[in-house]
């Protein structure tokens, strides 16, 4: 049944779960954004692209022969099929974050456009969901692009690096709902720049450039407790074919980071907006 | 029987410690123009908020359209167009695209809404601006896009927080016109202001509002009646001299008001209200006589002016 007014189309969605929060329709703030790229974004967009593929040439073409081969599982791995799973790895967070943190936070305070959203007969969920989702299908389509430029010049060895396309998709997953969760409790743009304080120490000491087992144990713990040395474990694990149940693990720490990051943009947004 | 669409008894929100609402009570049947009349922070905004289901009441019973927004926001909002205080269409789309996509929020399709597009921008007067970014638009054209995008549901409930604050005198007549026009087409309007003209323009029934209480209830013309007189007599002295001449005026008539830059004498017959004060030989530099309005009717209530 075609359901034609907005009465209709609300009340049918009576006795669902959650229906005084979401109302099905993230897909609608999911058009939104499209409309709004369609106009303005595309430098944005192309520079999230380029930048891992500038990464590659200069630092993997430029130090693959002082550096060498690296050892990874006990096989030996020329250096910028060592660095190409990171880099995807770390587009995909910063695609997120950008989608998910500056991009979330204007709309919110600046430009009050949640106000309008939620004035109609859409939830908070729809929100979140729907600036998640939309966060999530950028950091598919860097992840595409990558792939497409560094699977041609044999820097993906394993055929198990076609799941590092989901697994992109994940990791852009649990920094979206992350970050849209963190800038939902920001109180001044200033307080953004929290965000670029974690970030930057995190791409350059997550294991992008050189293995882990460089630093102390003790280090290396601590680099754990963030989440961009698991997604990085994650694609290189399957780029280079080492799959195992650790892959399981890293995995999860974003099915975790999800699920925290949405109960908490949820609860936040309608504590916003519901008050 | 007239059916309520907005139900609220003893009504209450509080802010921690803060009371914004204390107690409301008001009904608002179908088809009426319902204003909620008082001065920045007398609370018209929050309950304006609680009736849009998007604030939770701290007590109180409440009901729109016989639901309690607490359990049926989704599908309260579903039956409302609101027209927020502060604009905030999206500035990043144009005047149709945001039409459009206000229709989607509500799951609208569409061919529906492609439909409504071309009806209201007619309505509002933005057939030529159809493709301009929001930004390049005037202060009136934003307002009556805003209204138009809460029109694009066919909303039974049009909901107006300070309609007009901040426009000029002639975009302010170009809105009330259109507001008009949904009130003839029986759309039920709900309207906070603090423009004692607005309100007796367009609200069929009010309720003076101050300090999150509600001080009077009925028509405009009907509040006039029972809280004011038919005209009022302004005489000015200058600043100095106002105070002084307040207690001599008040022997020519009962009532009288002493503001900082004049005195407002309240009686049936201002000009022979105004002979009688020459011939007592005061001299006031400037006098007015005029009807009663809406203002008058808050300063008897409250004591204070409208807008401080």
């Amino acid at each position: 049944m075609i359901l034609s007014t907005a009465v209709a189309i609300a009340e049918a969605r009576m006795g669902k779960p959650g229906e005084k929060y979401y109302s099905g329709r993230s897909w609608a703030i999911m058009e939104r954004a499209y409309i709004a790229f369609k106009s303005s974004t595309w430098m944005i967009v192309f520079s999230g692209f380029i930048e891992p593929v500038l990464f590659l040439l200069s630092f993997g073409y430029g130090l693959k022969d002082l550096v060498g081969d690296i050892t990874v599982a006990g096989q030996p791995i020329g250096y910028v099929a060592f660095i190409a799973p990171a880099l995807l790895a770390t587009s995909a967070m910063n695609g997120a974050i950008y989608d998910s943190t500056m991009n979330v936070y204007f709309k919110l305070k600046h430009d009050r456009i949640y106000h309008g959203m939620l004035a109609t007969s859409l939830g908070p969920m729809d929100v979140a969901l729907g600036e998640i989702g939309w966060a999530l299908l950028r950091g598919f389509s860097y992840a595409v692009g990558f792939m497409a430029i560094v699977t041609p010049l044999g820097l993906i060895p394993s055929w198990w690096g076609v799941l590092a396309i989901p697994a992109a998709v994940l990791i852009a997953f649990g920094f979206a709902s992350f970050g849209m969760a963190v800038t939902s409790y920001m109180k001044s743009f200033q307080q953004l720049e929290i965000v670029n304080i974690v970030l930057l120490p995190m791409f350059l000491f997550s294991g992008s450039f050189y293995p882990l087992s460089v630093f102390p144990e003790w280090l290396q713990t601590i680099i754990r407790l963030f989440p961009l040395a698991h997604a990085i474990d994650l694609v290189r694990g399957l780029t280079l074919g080492n799959i195992s149940w650790a892959l399981a693990g890293h995995a999860m720490y974003f099915v975790v980071m999800i699920v925290v990051g949405l109960f908490f943009t949820t609860k936040r947004l309608n504590a916003l907006f519901m008050r | 029987m007239t059916q309520s669409l907005i139900h609220a008894r003893n009504l209450t929100k509080k802010f921690g410690d803060f009371t914004a609402v204390n107690g409301i009570d008001f009904d608002v049947v179908k088809g009426e123009s319902f204003g909620l009349l008082g001065p920045n922070g007398a609370g018209k905004s929050t309950a304006m908020r609680m009736i849009g289901a998007t604030s939770q009441r701290t007590s109180g019973d409440l009901t729109i359209l016989d639901k309690d927004p607490e359990n049926f926001g989704p599908q309260i909002r579903a039956h409302l167009g609101v027209v927020p205080q502060q604009d905030n269409l999206d500035t990043h789309l144009t005047v149709t695209e945001n039409l459009y996509i206000y229709g989607r929020y509500f799951g609208l399709s569409r061919k529906f809404v492609k439909g409504k597009i071309e009806e209201l921008l007619t309505f509002a007067q933005l057939e030529e601006k159809r493709n301009a970014k929001v930004e390049s638009l005037s202060g009136g054209m934003k307002r009556r896009l805003t209204i138009a995008r809460a029109l694009v549901s066919e909303p039974e409930i049009l909901m107006l927080d300070e309609p007009t604050t901040g426009l000029d005198p002639q975009a302010r007549h170009i809105l009330w016109d259109r507001l008009f026009r949904l009130k003839e087409d029986g759309v039920t309007l709900l309207i906070t202001t603090h423009f004692m003209d607005e309100a007796e323009q367009l609200c069929d029934r009010l309720v003076v509002m101050d300090k999150g209480s509600i001080m009077a209830e009925g028509s405009p013309a009907q509040l006039i009646k029972d809280y004011s007189t038919k005209e009022v007599l302004e005489v000015r002295f200058g600043s100095e001299r106002n105070a002084q001449m307040a207690e001599d005026l008040r022997q020519l008539c009962d009532r009288i008001e002493e503001l900082p830059d004049r005195i407002l004498m309240y009686t049936e017959d201002g000009e022979e209200l105004l002979e009688r004060v020459y011939k007592k030989d005061f001299h006031p530099k400037t006098s007015l006589v005029r009807r009663s309005s809406l203002e008058d009717v808050f300063l008897r209530l409250t004591g204070r002016t409208l807008i401080d």
